[in-house]
């Protein structure tokens, strides 16, 4: 896989990840001109289009299109289940998603896009071990605001008993 | 604000990225922007130290801003800070900042590859899997220095955890195709191997990618995956849904690893060991037999796996092209598809048919489908559908369908989209050219074609006609009637005045028995057209008037008249004034006999590529080409085999390395003459030396024709390099400076790598050449859509005309494959074109580019002189800008003879005795352009003790003083 995109009806673009090289301004201009070219599809059209080089596979889920770029040789099928199988584990990581939680947990959609794509391959398709990944790294943070949390408290009583 | 907050809320951050939600327009949201990132400066360059936490705020909102598509140039080490952190979050932030915003700022890029090394080392597997993702995200070739040695050793290190492995495996993927000369092969490439043979499939998944890609460029080293991937497949396909658990999609057991394995086992041919054979057939089988059971879920997602693995399957069939009886199967389950409701399966079924078409054994299948699929063209709502219908109709096309399915494009171009017709119209001229059985045929769908998509008939198809007309005679007399006849519409396209116009200049006379289309008749005809079109095509017409002169004597005073009159003899354009004034005196002062020949019917062209595939090629990209050489190997068989190219007037006494009838090789005649800035003169100049010159003439007299049409520019055949489909390869090979090495010799290895080996051996006289570039496949395996093409740069073109011929798309394993060059320099020049070669290798598209030996000192002819003539030459040549002079270091040992030998290869004559001190060399030649010669003189004196050379060159021209001495100096 090139690249993944996701933008929304009004052409925002929410996320994007690429795994080739690609400059700044050839990224500004690939994503513009590709967007207009999906947001001009109609709903029953086939979601697959050839756009440059590479074939272009695509699928709206409410408000989001999810858009993936893939080699000529690459299955497109295959790639479609790469978007749902990541709307899933978004669905289930944020529990019912919506474009709200991509906005403002966007370092989060980052995570767990990684932990299931790497380098454009698939990493691992089972969700279990992909959320198992995110939630073993959120259990991290927990446990060490405790820690922290309780050497605060410690610090304090220190202080109390100093006094 | 959202209520989710899993794991860190920051709330700081949720309020920015609220603030810049409300904001009411760009303005107020770059204000918003402005002062948040003067707040995180401040903060950043403040006294207090920050704490970790505040630190992953303000990185997160500077990524944030930079997201949203601004520019960040701040706030790079305090990322790199985070990557020292204990608290995971903290590390992760960071790595996400440093993956997005990498730069190669060369002190960073070492503080961040010391962050990662540790993480690395931490044995902490979420540690190591974040810096790993971070390796794998930037992927740059500082990276792959850094990190590809450690990365196969942790892949394969035995208490490796299995996430590691993953994302080791794809880090390492990501590495090798960005700089696979820094991931070296070795012994851990079979351990990598086994891991196909893993209990963990998340593993196996994360290796069968690895390996296809390493696979595709080093077969010989992964051959023992195809029987683990067999063994492996059949597993999964013979499981029930249930017994992979996790890795069940939706009913379908491990779609995506069944994708791949199939995938790597493209990277090979069908195995040779029959049981593994058998096995895959097995296999094979199995998936075709799946998809004719009922769905096990009505849910569009179990359709899908199981469908992905169905095409991929069937892909491999195609690649394998060697069952029979599965390339049919597979072409009924695809017949299927073609009418199933689903669009998306319509249009992987119409794609994955194209190639099924191509192969012998089910080609015949595929064509039954041929009205569905005209069905498609007729009803499909989606273009790209519509398009891929398309594709397919061309793919199936043969001799006993070619007329239904051209007429059908034909029908299909009156309504189609404008995005495509292009492509369609180059796919029927090829059709119709390649099928043709009857001429009158040809000539009809090409002429329809310029009727409903004038504009979208490029110039390569109406020369194309042109060519095809010019060469059979048997066509010649319906040709011109037809588009005697086409003309008459009251509005006819501009193209269809130029296929007229020259069509109707070389046989109109074959109608002109007919009262209804008399000489005066015809010209009206035209005549009537020129003043609606543009110069170019006016131009033409005026060539085509003075042919009329010739063939029509009737009507010569009729013509005369309006050459004469001043909308043309005053013409403000040059070019049509020029023609006006030269053909006007051209029909006054020639003698009939002269005319004939000078005006003599057009020779047949020589057999030449066509133009319409090369840009067909273009147009789709290196996918197409086997298809289309195929195509074009028929048509050499089917047209043109019959048509040797003849030897008109002006060719005849000057043998010449070059086919091409702008007469490359006629210019020697008169070389000395600038043809096109001073053409006026020239006519006047030829005259006065009376008839001798004729065939110089008849060629002039044909140049200017064809220029003004353009019929043979080398244009055609070179690409441009600002439209050339740029196939971008990870690992492409950069344009390797030019090698030094051929300046003063011809023949040898030009370049050579694990693939390929280019030789060249190249011949030069005057200022023409002729190389033969040999294409050496390394390996065993076949490179197929095999394509070379020879590029001229900007203002090389201008001044060196290269043409070549497609060589075959097949190389064998082991076999050699020869393409010949002809070069023609027009002028003097510095750059050098650049050959690009592309091939697929493996299934991976290689991409070589190498800079072609061609430089100026190629088109020198050496001249002897005496002493006294040189310096006589050299005083004359006493301007400052005419003599260049280099002092150089000796790279190479001082020997007298090895240098005499350079001087020589340089294309000079050395002349001895000429310089009073011995010891110094000197030399001269004349360099040829076709525009001028350029004499020059050179003067190499050694200085053994110093170790140093000084180079002095004197010519008239300063750009050939300095190009030459540049090449020279960098011999010794």
């Amino acid at each position: 896989m090139r690249f993944m995109l996701l933008f929304s009806r009004q052409g925002k673009l929410r996320l994007q990840k690429w795994y080739t090289a690609t400059s700044e301004r050839e990224k500004k201009k690939m994503v513009r001109e590709l967007m207009q070219v999906v947001l001009a599809r109609k709903p029953k059209m086939c979601s697959f289009l050839e756009w440059r080089d590479l074939k272009i596979v695509y699928k709206r889920y409410a408000s989001l299109y999810f858009c993936c770029a893939v080699e000529d040789q690459d299955n497109e099928l295959i790639t479609l289940e790469v978007i749902h199988r990541f709307v899933e584990l978004l669905d289930k990581y944020f529990g019912s998603v919506c474009e709200l939680d991509i906005i403002f947990n966007f370092e989060k959609a980052y995570f767990i896009l990684d932990e299931f794509l790497m380098g454009g391959e698939i990493q691992d398709t089972s969700k279990k071990s992909v959320l198992k990944a995110i939630e073993q790294a959120d259990l991290l943070q927990e446990v060490w605001e405790k820690i922290e949390n309780l050497a605060k408290i410690l610090e304090t009583l220190a202080l109390f008993i100093k006094q | 604000m959202p209520a989710v907050s899993k794991g860190d809320g920051m709330r700081g951050l949720a309020v920015f990225i609220s603030d810049i939600r409300n904001c009411k327009s760009k303005e107020a949201e770059i204000k918003r922007i402005n002062k948040e990132l003067a707040n995180i400066r401040s903060k950043f360059k403040g006294d207090k130290a920050l704490d970790g936490y505040s630190k992953k705020k303000y990185v997160c909102k500077l990524l944030f801003i930079f997201l949203l598509g601004h520019d960040i140039d701040f706030g790079h080490m305090e990322a790199v800070n985070l990557l020292s952190s204990n608290k995971y979050t903290e590390k992760q932030i960071g790595y996400l900042f440093i993956s997005v915003l990498v730069n190669s700022n060369s002190e960073l890029i070492r503080l961040i590859n010391n962050g990662i090394k540790n993480d690395l080392a931490s044995r902490n597997p979420t540690f190591m899997n974040l810096a790993l993702h971070c390796i794998a995200n930037v992927g740059s070739r500082e990276m792959a220095e850094a990190f590809a040695g450690d990365i196969p050793k942790i892949l394969v290190a035995g208490d490796t955890m299995d996430s590691v492995k993953q994302s080791a495996a794809l880090c390492l993927l990501r590495l090798y195709r960005t700089s696979p000369d820094l991931v070296p092969m070795g012994e851990w490439t079979s351990r990598v191997v086994h891991l196909l043979n893993d209990q963990h499939l998340g593993v196996v998944t994360a290796a069968t990618s690895l390996i296809t890609t390493l696979a595709q460029k080093n077969p010989e080293e992964f051959k023992t995956s195809v029987s683990l991937a067999v063994s492996r497949l059949s597993r999964i396909v013979t499981s029930a849904s249930t017994d992979l658990q996790d890795y069940t999609y939706y009913f379908v057991p491990a779609p995506w690893l069944s994708v791949k394995l199939l995938r790597l086992l493209q990277c090979y041919p069908p195995p040779e060991d029959a049981a593994v054979r058998g096995r895959l057939t097995e296999c094979l089988e199995t998936i075709l037999n799946k998809a004719q059971e009922p769905p096990k879920s009505k849910k569009v997602q179990h359709s899908n796996a199981k469908n992905a693995v169905l095409f991929e399957a069937i892909s491999l069939i195609i690649h394998h092209d060697s069952e029979p009886n599965l390339l049919v199967r597979a072409c009924n389950q695809l017949g299927q598809f073609l009418q199933h409701r689903e669009t998306n399966l319509r249009y992987l079924a119409l794609e994955s048919m194209c190639t099924l078409a191509s192969s012998e054994f089910s080609h015949e299948a595929v064509k039954t489908h041929i009205e569905t699929v005209i069905g498609a063209l007729k009803t499909e709502r989606d273009v790209s559908v519509r398009q891929r219908a398309v594709d397919l109709l061309y793919a199936m096309c043969d001799r006993s369908n070619a007329q239904q399915i051209v007429a059908e494009m034909l029908n299909y171009l009156e309504t189609a989209d404008y995005s495509i017709r292009e492509e369609i119209v180059l796919k029927v001229a090829i059709l119709a050219e390649k099928y043709a059985v009857d001429y009158t045929w040809y000539v009809d769908t090409i002429l329809n074609l310029i009727r409903i998509a004038g504009d979208y008939v490029s110039e390569e198809v109406w020369y194309r006609v042109i060519q095809i007309v010019i060469n059979r005679e048997d066509v010649q007399g319906y040709a011109a009637k037809t588009v005697f006849e086409a003309l008459q519409a009251p509005a006819c396209h501009e193209n269809l005045v130029k296929v007229g116009g020259y069509i109707l200049g070389e046989f109109g006379n074959l109608i002109a028995g007919d009262r209804r289309s008399s000489p005066l008749i015809q010209f009206n005809l035209l005549h009537s057209k020129f003043h609606l079109c543009s110069v170019p095509t006016r131009a033409l017409l005026l060539s085509t008037y003075i042919k009329f002169v010739n063939l029509f004597p009737e009507i010569k005073t009729t013509i005369q008249d309006v050459l004469r009159s001043d909308s043309q003899l005053r013409n403000a354009d040059v070019e049509l004034q020029q023609r006006a004034v030269e053909y006007l005196r051209l029909s006054c002062i020639a003698s009939t006999d002269i005319l004939a020949t000078v005006l003599e019917e057009m020779p047949p062209f020589p057999e030449r590529e066509s133009s319409i595939l090369a840009k067909l090629k273009k147009k789709k990209g290196p996918g197409m080409v086997s298809e289309i050489e195929e195509t074009k190997k028929e048509r050499n068989v089917e047209m043109n085999g019959s048509t040797e190219p003849a030897t008109n007037a002006s060719t005849v006494s000057t043998p010449s390395p070059s086919t091409d009838l702008l007469g490359i090789e006629s210019t020697a005649v008169f070389n000395s003459v600038p043809l096109n800035s001073t053409g006026g003169s020239l006519l006047v100049d030829v005259f006065s030396e009376n008839s001798a010159p004729v065939a110089t003439l008849a060629s002039a007299a044909e140049e200017n024709f064809s220029s003004s049409s353009d019929l043979t520019s080398p244009d055609n055949n070179i690409d441009d390099p600002a439209t050339a489909v740029h196939v971008s390869h990870d690992d492409d090979d950069d344009v390797d400076e030019l090698s030094d090495t051929f300046v003063c010799k011809n023949n040898g290895v030009l370049f050579e790598n694990q693939l390929l080996q280019i030789g060249l051996k190249s011949e030069f006289r005057q200022n023409l050449g002729r190389m033969y570039v040999f294409y050496g496949n390394k390996t065993s395996t076949q490179f197929l859509s095999f394509s070379s093409n020879v590029i001229c740069q900007d203002g090389l073109k201008s001044q060196l005309n290269i043409q070549t011929k497609p060589v075959d798309p097949t190389v064998e394993g082991g076999a050699q494959v020869q393409q010949i060059l002809n070069i023609e320099c027009v002028s003097d020049f510095t750059e050098a074109p650049v050959l690009n070669i592309q091939f697929r290798y493996g299934g991976t598209l290689q991409n070589v580019s190498v800079k072609l030996p061609v430089t100026l000192n190629k088109f020198f002819q050496p001249t002897e002189m005496t002493s006294q003539d040189f310096f006589q030459r050299w005083k004359q040549l006493s301007n400052p800008q005419q003599e260049v002079q280099k002092i150089f270091k000796a790279k190479h040992p001082m020997d007298t003879e090895v240098t005499k030998a350079k001087i020589i290869g340089f294309g000079v004559a050395l002349l001895d005795g000429v310089d009073p001190n011995p010891s110094n060399f000197v030399g001269a030649g004349v360099i040829h352009t076709k525009t001028i010669q350029v004499g020059c003189l050179l003067r190499l004196e050694p200085n053994t003790q110093a170790q140093m050379y000084r180079l002095t060159l004197r010519t008239s021209r300063d750009t050939v003083s300095q190009r030459l001495c540049g090449l020279l100096s960098e011999q010794f």
